[in-house]
């Protein structure tokens, strides 16, 4: 039956999901991530609190429910992943004051509780792997999926700093071709797509915490509603034997 | 048989004679169940109207509780909605209900309407069924409208940012109407309180009111059928119709398999697609309103896109807003528009049949224009359907006219 | 025959139906009665509070507020504390040995109805009606009152424990809610246990 529903969920995951929400600039890049890893979850939660929350806030998310739907005890959860909050029911706060972060970067960091949801996962990936060298930008990188960012190359240690080359293609103008790796980072590139896959991961997941529950219900739900058919139809037939 | 009418057929002693000494309960049972008659061929087109109810339940239902922790302002209306997702305990489940429950209602009332169209549901003695229930359409888009600003989110914000806007087309008051409507020189907490207020407390009781009457005006006539045939024209000695049968138990058993099978597809949407792929909850309304800055691709909510298309098939701001409003209201003209000897579908002749296919496809193709980018091909498309949507209903006085029509039988066609 | 069969059957199916049906509305019920208990946040503001209770002076009270509700923290001072017996010997009290269980954790079973004698912890709500008591910690002037909370809507009273005076409206004590000493000089309302 479990299966059944896996599949019933991966149909629906092929239909209808992954619509583009390309929004100018370059392709977006599939993030290939998989919510219902656990140990990717875990990974992608400890790559989110130490490159993203210093920044960005999570203000819909509480530790402890993160904590339930990881797999994790309170305790691991204040150890690793707890840097600016004391209780387990608060939720991810920025670090970095909201009005400080607006008067550094031009504008507040926005919160990323639903970014996942809003912008498409293929869009979260793409945009962390699509920084390059632009020596006019102030920050000293742009991106290729959201040209004229405000923010930095934060991940730059990890996955070193490439250069963008653009062709010119009729009718389209200038286009995006392909990155060249400059100098590299703490992480291969393999690393380091694994690294963005797991943190966009944890991203989809604190967008929608319910997505597991709401599968599982769903499984039994339909599953009652198929007795309540069976037994149904079988009185509605017995019913209108009297109609000829 | 025999046995379910004595159950609940006869008046007996005790407390149900003291109620009905009181008030007509027995009564009331008898004249909208046990004892209302609705033809037995009825097909799959007629469960619509039942659905339809089940779904004004269910919105009514997880709106009551969705009002118990939602709150109506533009500082904390987004965040009460994913208060309601994550921090209410199965406050998630209420709210895809209620956010499946919107989409699945236009569905089923989009079908029930067509039925409609197929059978001359709207024909005499019907047309007063008819009209109501185009008004409950209409409070129904005021009340989908009203709701779709409250999650405050980008597509709530800027979608109601462009309907207001509509209404500015009109000559010399529309500009003063617009501000009317918002409450403020731009959609603001203002505009979102009183959209509130709207849609829990006006708009549904106008609606729940109006269902009555629908159903009173429909009880008092007596259902169509596929057929097109007056059952009551055939009574047996007892003055029951002869092609008639109960509304309980016989319609209340075989609806309650179709309200099953309805809620399986329901829930299969609600649990394992509640975005629709972006239809049903827009990806764009998980990021809070923001004044400054539309998003990218800005089109209304799926069952407004016929209309929409329409209006952007229209150069002219105000030929634009007109021509969509007529066709939101020329539905409403069926009865007199529709000449045809005949009310089913099953004994027109070929032009009819055409007509009503070439309308639905054009209608269900202005849908699909209205959530494409307004360029191109696509506006040259949207004008072609729009004519042909129009023509549908303005030719319709001449071509059901000569449409040769095939004789209707005397009783219904059915097989046990 | 088949007609006996016919309607056996259709009896059977009817009640089969109507037990799945009414077990789907029962089940489709839960969600909506669940969601009316208090949320995460609600939760969340109701977490356990600490009280810093060093600078109190014998015979000086204070007023918290934990879950919205007003507690009262009153350092008794030694001639506070020898009133209580008084009370009691006199037979002025309902419930002088705190039977009632739900109104005290287990640790304040005892005469001071709190974990150390000095310090007392109340909810400041009557238990008549919920109308928040006054202190009236001086004794007399009847010569029954040894100084306590007095409930300014009905008239009930409670000696310097929170327990009820017989022949008030109050039913039961004033209750205490759960709490911990962190420190010596610090106190934790709304948790018996865990981490601070």
């Amino acid at each position: 039956m479990l299966k059944a529903g896996r599949l019933i969920a991966v149909l629906m995951t092929l239909g209808l999901h992954s619509a583009s929400f390309a929004a100018g600039g370059a392709k977006l890049e599939p993030a290939g991530n998989d919510v219902d890893n656990v140990v990717s979850l875990q990974r992608g939660a400890r790559n989110f609190m130490n490159y993203c929350s210093g920044c960005h806030s999570a203000r819909y998310v509480r530790f402890n429910n993160v904590a339930r739907g990881l797999g994790l005890s309170e305790d691991q959860v204040i150890e690793n992943l707890m840097f600016n909050a004391e209780k387990t029911f608060e939720t991810i706060r920025a670090a970095m004051p909201a009005e400080d972060a607006a008067r550094w970067f031009g504008q507040a960091p926005p919160d990323l509780s639903l970014m996942a949801r809003a912008r498409g996962t293929d869009y979260v990936y793409s945009f962390l792997k699509g920084f390059y060298i632009d020596p006019d930008s102030p920050t000293g990188v742009d991106n290729v999926i959201l040209a004229g960012t405000s923010m930095p190359h934060v991940l730059w240690e990890l996955q070193g700093l490439q250069t963008a080359e653009f062709t010119n293609v009729e009718q389209q103008g200038v286009v995006f071709d392909r990155f060249e790796l400059f100098s590299p980072g703490a992480l291969s590139p393999e690393e380091y797509d694994s690294f963005v896959r797991d943190t966009v991961n944890f991203m989809e997941y604190i967008a929608e915490p319910v997505r597991s529950t709401r599968r599982k219900l769903g499984v039994w739900v339909l599953m009652f509603l198929t007795v309540f058919l069976v037994i149904a139809s079988m009185l509605k037939k017995q019913i209108w034997k009297d109609v000829t | 048989m025999a046995r379910i009418e004595s159950e609940i057929g006869t008046p007996k002693g005790g407390f149900m004679k003291w109620i009905d000494d009181r008030f007509p309960f027995t009564e009331t049972l008898k004249a909208h169940a046990t004892e209302y008659y609705a033809s037995k061929n009825f097909n799959i087109w007629y469960i619509f109207g039942v659905l339809a109810t089940v779904v004004l339940v269910i919105q009514l239902l997880t709106g009551i509780f969705l009002t118990m922790n939602y709150k109506p302002s533009a500082a904390e209306a987004f965040a009460s909605v994913e208060y309601i997702m994550r921090d209410v305990e199965w406050g998630w489940l209420i709210r895809y209900m209620h956010s499946t429950g919107a989409s699945f209602f236009f569905i089923v009332v989009y079908l029930h309407m067509f039925r409609a169209m197929l059978y001359g549901s709207y024909k005499k003695p019907r047309e007063l069924i008819w009209i109501i229930g185009m008004l409950i359409f209409f409070v129904l888009m005021a009340e989908a409208f009203a709701g779709y600003l409250l999650p405050w989110g980008q597509m709530s914000y800027w979608g109601a940012q462009v309907i207001i806007s509509l209404f500015g087309a009109i000559p010399f008051v529309g500009e003063t109407l617009v501000e009317y409507i918002r409450g403020d020189y731009s959609i603001s907490d203002i505009t979102l309180n009183r959209f509130f207020a709207l849609h829990v407390i006006a708009l549904p009781l106008a609606l729940v009111a109006l269902v009555f009457v629908h159903i009173v005006a429909l009880h008092h006539v007596g259902s169509n059928n596929p057929d097109g045939i007056e059952i009551k024209n055939h009574k047996g000695p007892d003055g029951i119709p002869l092609d008639g049968v109960a509304f309980h138990p016989y319609h209340t058993s075989k609806d309650l398999v179709y309200i099953i099978a309805f809620l399986m597809i329901f829930s299969f949407v609600m649990f394992f697609a509640p975005e629709m792929g972006g239809y049903f909850l827009e990806h764009a309304n998980f990021e809070p309103a923001n004044t400054m800055a539309t998003p990218e691709h800005i089109a209304p909510v799926w069952y407004f896109t016929p209309f929409y298309a329409i209006l952007r098939a229209v150069p002219n701001k105000l030929w634009g807003a007109i021509l969509m409003a007529a066709a939101v209201l020329l539905p409403l003209f069926l009865p007199w528009l529709d000449r045809s000897r005949v009310k089913s579908i099953r004994y027109r002749g070929w032009i009819y049949k055409t007509a009503l296919a070439v309308f639905a496809v054009s209608f269900l193709v202005l849908g699909w224009l209205g959530v494409q980018p307004a360029e191109g091909v696509y506006v040259m498309m949207a004008r072609i359907f729009s004519v042909l949507y129009f023509g549908f209903f303005l030719l319709m006085p001449y071509y059901t006219a000569i449409d040769k029509t095939k004789p209707v039988p005397d009783r219904v066609v059915y097989h046990a | 025959m088949t007609d006996d069969v016919d309607r056996n059957r259709r009896h059977f199916l009817t009640v089969a139906t109507a037990v799945t049906g009414g077990a789907g509305i029962a089940l489709a019920a839960i969600p909506f009665l669940s969601s009316l208990k208090p949320s995460a946040r609600a939760q969340a503001l109701g977490a356990p509070v600490e009280v810093p209770i060093g600078s109190l002076e014998p015979g000086e009270m204070i007023r918290v507020e934990w879950r919205g509700r007003l507690v009262f923290v009153l350092r008794r001072s030694k001639e506070m504390l020898e009133r209580l017996d008084q009370t009691k010997e006199m037979d002025l009290l309902r419930d002088p040995d705190s039977a009632v269980v739900e109104q005290q954790p287990q640790f304040a079973v005892n005469g001071y109805r709190s974990i150390k004698p000095e310090f007392l912890v109340l909810e400041g709500s009557c238990t008549h009606l919920g109308c928040a008591p006054l202190p009236q910690f001086q004794v007399g002037p009847s010569d029954d009152w040894f100084g306590g909370f007095f409930c300014p809507c009905h008239g009930s009273k409670f000696d310097l424990a929170g327990r009820v005076y017989k022949g008030v409206p109050a039913p039961t004590n004033l209750r205490v809610p759960p709490y911990r000493f962190i420190r010596d000089d610090v106190i934790m309302i709304g948790a018996e246990t865990g981490a601070a």
